[in-house]
């Protein structure tokens, strides 16, 4: 019994000497265990006088019990030390890229028409798209452009035939929705237009938005209010600055001209708006009634509105792209900055 | 439409500077495109003559002279001009002038003389365009010393004005005027103007044979004329300030007057007319020499002017060398006529042509004019060319030229149009202004047209007139009223943006090219695929519609691969053409194309290139979008553009919607093009339809798997081994996966082992083994009999 203190010292010195949870299983083993030295102290018991055991016990049980509280100890300082070490070992560079970040983009294009669809939706306009290669009748004729009209110089248009061409306009669209609907009817007509013409400021292929509006009692006004409203929420201006020059279009009557205050100077004169503060975005008017009679609809009964915008002039002054030849070299460089 | 402002200002001249005048103009219609000075800035220029002229002691193109610049001295100038003479009146920069672009003006010494001044050419005063020969020879009237900016009148700006094609009233100053008048409430005041009385009475012989496309027709003799005189400088100045260079007096003053009063006109020598004018459809057969030096064959619809030896002009469009005038000319004829809209629409451009007269007359040219006209311009030509004049004769049928439109205009109407109540005598105001004669009616007005607006036939013609003069930003802006009704929704469709952004999403770049491609590019990826050639294609590489999406891609997947760019994925969508012009479908289709590594580059990625499963992954991907990954097959299939052993054709329901594959390494080395390229189009209706999610309930008993692996031989298609074995495993067979396909150490050569894992639950209790077993053993010999495999132990 008297080296239990001993004993306890040794027992001691080994919890603290153990560096990891496997040596520390040994001391407890080598102490508190079956065959312990202190659980050998405990069987040794019987070999003591009767009135000796009670306090014996007891010194050798506290003994026991401070150990045991000791490896408890010493087990939660190595696990916490070996949890720290996994963590430690595991730490990674956080502020290396993701893996596998592969978005792609729309075309700026595809992205200005969606918005303008998206804007003429909210409002009950449904998109409607039609033939690219279409006919004279109603890509003019319909339109109020008879065969030699001078408005036909207006748009160079390409021929396959005499009678067969790629539409100048996606006005033909209207005509065919007419030609099918009953009023009320409200669309927008996005797509690819076509007109043989090549240079710094025009591309053979371009895309239009037109938009129709078909009821009882459409006036002027009504299409003025929803074009400033349009052009007001496209370029997200409140205050945009819009004007309405008259102007002419066979299938249109009255017809305008739309510009904006220009977006690039503040209508201060610039560059883009040739010093004159305006940029001319759209053409509007009322349907004309020839129109309306080529297309089936009651013109006594019914007026209407129409309009046409380009999306890549739109595009570029939304996005503040200068050349209009970029939209068709589908130049990674280029479209990855619309992503 | 080109003029200069102090033109416009003496026939009508409203108290607005130049800019506002060219807003109000535009605002009312007459879109002005440019507002120029008509002239190089420059000052300290007069005008001087020419006193002495001696030659250089020590060069032989050089000339000292002596000028009398009004300042009571002569001044010594060295002038290096071969035209230079004495007795010239010419335009002097005296020392200190300031002559364009900044050139100043100084005392300098000229080999040896010395030289105060400068003797200036057009252009070096920004007169004339390019480079003049010469010194600028002004008329002997010039007067001596006054400041030449202010003798040529040259503080003036030049008004470019883009018309609309419905206001050919207004490709004149007289047209020009009236509208600012209206606008302004101006007078407009035409130049004084008298009829000249016939001093002879030689006339030459007139018929029109066809009075409804030529309702008028003047001709008058101009006899004993000297074409070889100058045109007056003021008169030269006015047509270059419009555009116009100066000819020779004749034609000088027959554009005068078209400018001026809108009237197209047309002088003959008329020693070179055979028998009479006849004004008459020209005969198959018949040609002309124009005065631009081109032959024509002229066709039956065609309206000519001609006379016994045939046509000399193609009406409203363009004389004949043969009968045009020169300086030799010694008599004229005269010709004023109005050749209706329909006449002329269209002539000129099926010739190649357009003038002058051509777009004035298809628009529609004021009959009244046809007698002021003559009349301006005999007036204008005998003050210049001398001359005695015939009496003017006239051929067609008066009755039938346009005499304005009587329209009527509803009070009703034109208030529901604008969205508000125009007053009453605001609207007869502008109307009368406009040159209409207004009658009340029960309803509104009775409207009488001039003869000058053929763009007014009906009441919406006099609605927008009442809009524009009133001004479009002064009218009510409302917004339309509408009853709020639901639309259609088809659930089972995907919208073509939920593809785009599908795509997308997987590292898509869309593209959109061109609908016209090379007709070789388009041979070499769809042979013997038939689409529309344009007839009138604006460059040979962009003559045909394209028959595939794939020539577009592989067009822009060049221009990046020219650019360093090596990793490419592009889609685009939009309409292929296929077949003849009279059974063509305008097809929309989707379609994609995958070239160079795998993944971006970067620390964490793979670093080989993509392969067909790449692709085949991503279009799969959106097929599922469609909800009905089943109907889809693709069959090994060849196509010529594509590698014969990595193509399949994509099937939907057994109906053939599109192709995959890699390029053909003959096509790629065709195109330049070094790295695989795996490409994809397949028609938009076929992704975008598909099926609304049906629910079954879901089942409580365990599942069960079980792993078979199969040797079949390499050409065996897993696709079709898969599904006979499906179809064998019963109804209660929930998932099936292919885990691995292995060719190598281990199956024999022209092998390959394909492993499955196969997943039965049964929805209302647990399957038992023996019920397993039975399946796996039908589903074994399936595999064996069918496709020659055998399970792996």
């Amino acid at each position: 019994m008297d080296h239990l203190p001993a004993l306890v010292n040794e027992a001691r010195a080994a919890i603290a000497a153990a560096e990891d949870a496997q040596a520390l299983d040994q001391v407890r083993v080598r102490f508190l265990g079956k065959k312990g030295e202190i659980t050998a102290l405990l069987k040794g018991l019987g070999q003591l006088a009767p009135e000796e055991r009670p306090a014996a016990g007891e010194r050798i049980n506290q003994a026991k019990q401070a150990l045991q509280s000791e490896l408890d100890e010493r087990k939660r300082v190595i696990e916490q030390a070996a949890m720290q070490a996994q963590l430690d070992a595991e730490r990674i560079d956080v502020t290396l890229p993701g893996r596998g970040e592969v978005n792609g983009g729309l075309h700026p294009v595809t992205k200005t028409l969606e918005r303008i669809e998206a804007l003429f939706q909210h409002i009950g306009f449904e998109v409607a798209v039609g033939p690219e290669i279409e006919d004279d009748f109603h890509n003019f004729e319909a339109l109020n452009i008879p065969a030699h009209h001078p408005a036909r110089g207006m748009a160079d248009t390409f021929y396959f035939d005499a009678t067969r061409l790629l539409r100048t306009h996606t006005s033909p669209v209207q005509v065919r929705t007419m030609q099918s609907q009953e009023p009320p009817i409200r669309i927008v007509c996005p797509g690819r237009v076509y007109r043989s013409d090549s240079d710094l400021t025009h591309t053979p292929m371009f895309h239009q938005v037109e938009g129709l509006l078909v009821d009882e009692g459409v006036s002027f006004a009504d299409l003025k209010g929803t074009i400033a409203d349009f052009l007001q929420a496209f370029f997200e201006r409140d205050d945009l600055d819009v004007r309405f020059r008259p102007s002419y279009f066979p299938f249109t009557e009255p017809s305008a001209e739309v510009d904006i205050q220009c977006v690039m100077c503040q209508g201060e004169g610039c560059r883009v708006c040739s010093h004159s503060g305006w940029l001319e975005v759209m053409g509007c008017g009322m349907v004309h009634p020839e129109v309306f009679r080529h297309s089936g609809v009651d013109a006594e009964r019914y007026t209407g509105f129409a309009f046409g915008m380009g999306a890549e002039r739109l595009a570029m002054l939304r996005y503040g792209v200068n050349d209009l030849r970029l939209f068709f070299d589908n130049d990674l460089r280029f479209l990855r900055q619309f992503n | 439409m080109k003029f200069s402002e102090a033109w416009l200002r003496e026939w009508v001249s409203p108290e607005l500077g130049t800019q506002a005048l060219a807003d109000a103009i535009t605002m009312a219609g007459l879109e002005v495109d440019a507002v120029e000075p008509v002239g190089a800035e420059f000052q300290g220029v007069v005008v001087a003559e020419v006193i002495a002229r001696t030659p250089h002691p020590d060069a032989d193109k050089l000339n000292v002279c002596q000028v009398e610049d009004g300042s009571g001295e002569s001044v010594q100038v060295v002038c290096g001009a071969p035209n230079v003479d004495v007795g010239q009146k010419v335009p002097f920069a005296r020392v200190g002038a300031v002559l364009p672009e900044n050139f100043k003006i100084k005392k300098a010494k000229l080999r040896g003389v010395e030289s105060r001044g400068m003797i200036c050419s057009a252009s070096e005063l920004g007169l004339e365009e390019g480079r003049s020969e010469g010194i600028y020879v002004l008329p002997a009237d010039a007067p001596v010393g006054e400041d030449l900016r202010t003798w040529l009148q040259l503080d003036d700006r030049t008004i470019e004005v883009d018309l609309t094609p419905n206001r050919g009233d207004c490709l004149s100053l007289r047209g020009v005027a009236r509208e600012v008048g209206v606008l302004t409430r101006e007078t407009v005041s035409a130049p004084a103007a008298s009829p000249v009385a016939a001093r002879i009475e030689e006339s030459f012989p007139v018929t029109v044979s066809v009075a409804e496309q030529c309702p008028r027709y003047l001709g008058r003799v101009l006899r004993d004329v000297d074409l070889s005189v100058a045109t007056p400088l003021w008169m030269v100045e006015k047509l270059r300030r419009s555009g116009i260079r100066s000819i020779d007096p004749a034609v000088d003053v027959t554009n005068y007057v078209m400018l001026e009063l809108g009237q197209p006109m047309h002088a003959f020598d008329l020693e070179r007319l055979e028998g009479g004018i006849e004004v008459r459809l020209a005969r198959t057969g018949e040609t002309l020499t124009l005065l631009d030096g081109q032959t024509v064959d002229l066709d039956d619809r065609t309206l000519v002017i001609a006379d016994g030896n045939g046509p000399l002009a193609i009406a409203g469009v363009m004389g004949g060398e043969l009968s045009g005038v020169s300086r030799q000319t010694r008599h004229l004829f005269l010709e004023a006529a109005f050749f209706t809209p329909l006449a002329v629409a269209g002539k000129a451009r099926d010739y190649g042509l357009h003038t002058d007269a051509s777009h004035r007359f298809e628009r529609g040219v004021d009959p009244a004019l046809t007698a002021v006209a003559m009349e301006r311009a005999t007036e204008l030509l005998m003050a210049i060319v001398g001359g005695t004049p015939g009496p003017v004769i006239e051929a067609g049928d008066p009755d039938l030229a346009f005499a304005g439109a009587e329209v009527a205009l509803r009070r009703s109407r034109l208030d529901a149009c604008l969205g508000m109540a125009l007053p009453s005598d605001e609207i007869e105001d502008i109307l009368n202004r406009l040159g209409m004669t207004v009658t009340a009616s029960a309803e509104g007005w009775l409207v009488k047209t001039p003869s000058w607006r053929f763009d007014i036939a009906i009441e919406e013609d006099l609605i927008e007139e009442l809009a524009r003069i009133h001004g479009y930003n002064r009218l009510p802006v409302r917004r339309p009223l509408a009853r709020l009704g639901l639309t259609a929704d088809d659930e089972a469709t995907q919208p073509l943006r939920r593809l785009r952004r599908h795509m997308v999403s997987r590292g898509y770049q869309e593209a959109i090219t061109y609908s016209f491609v090379s007709p070789e590019l388009q041979a070499l990826l769809t042979p013997g695929g038939v689409s529309p050639a344009l007839a009138n294609p604006i460059s040979s590489d962009m003559s045909v519609m394209r028959h595939s999406l794939f020539p577009g891609l592989l067009k822009a997947l060049m221009h990046n691969l020219n650019r360093q760019q090596q990793r490419v994925r592009l889609f685009e969508t939009g309409l292929v053409f296929q077949g003849e012009l009279d059974a063509l479908k305008q097809t929309p289709m989707f379609g994609g194309l995958v070239c160079g590594p795998r993944d971006v580059e970067g620390w964490a990625s793979r670093r080989e290139n993509v392969d067909f499963f790449d692709l085949k992954g991503d279009l799969e991907s959106l097929l599922a979008l469609s909800g009905s990954r089943d109907e889809w097959q693709f069959e090994a299939e060849t196509h010529p553009a594509l590698h014969p052993g990595r193509t399949a054709r994509l099937y939907r329901n057994g109906e053939a919607v599109g192709w995959m594959g890699a390029l053909h390494p003959a096509v790629r080395s065709q195109l330049g093009i070094k790295p695989d390229v795996y490409v994809f189009e397949v028609t938009q209706a076929s992704v975008t339809h598909g099926a609304i999610p049906r629910f079954k309930p879901l089942s409580r008993y365990p599942e069960v798997r079980r792993d078979l692996a199969f040797v079949v031989e390499a050409g065996v298609g897993v696709a079709p081994l898969l599904d006979a074995i499906r179809r064998r495993a019963g109804e209660w067979l929930t998932q099936w996966q292919l885990f691995d396909v292995y060719q190598g150490k281990g199956v024999a050569d022209g092998h390959k082992s394909i492993a499955l894992g196969l997943t039965w639950q049964h929805p209302s209790r647990t399957l038992n083994d023996e019920e397993i077993n039975q399946l796996i053993a039908a589903v074994v010999e399936e595999a064996e009999s069918r496709f020659g495999a055998v399970l792996r132990s």
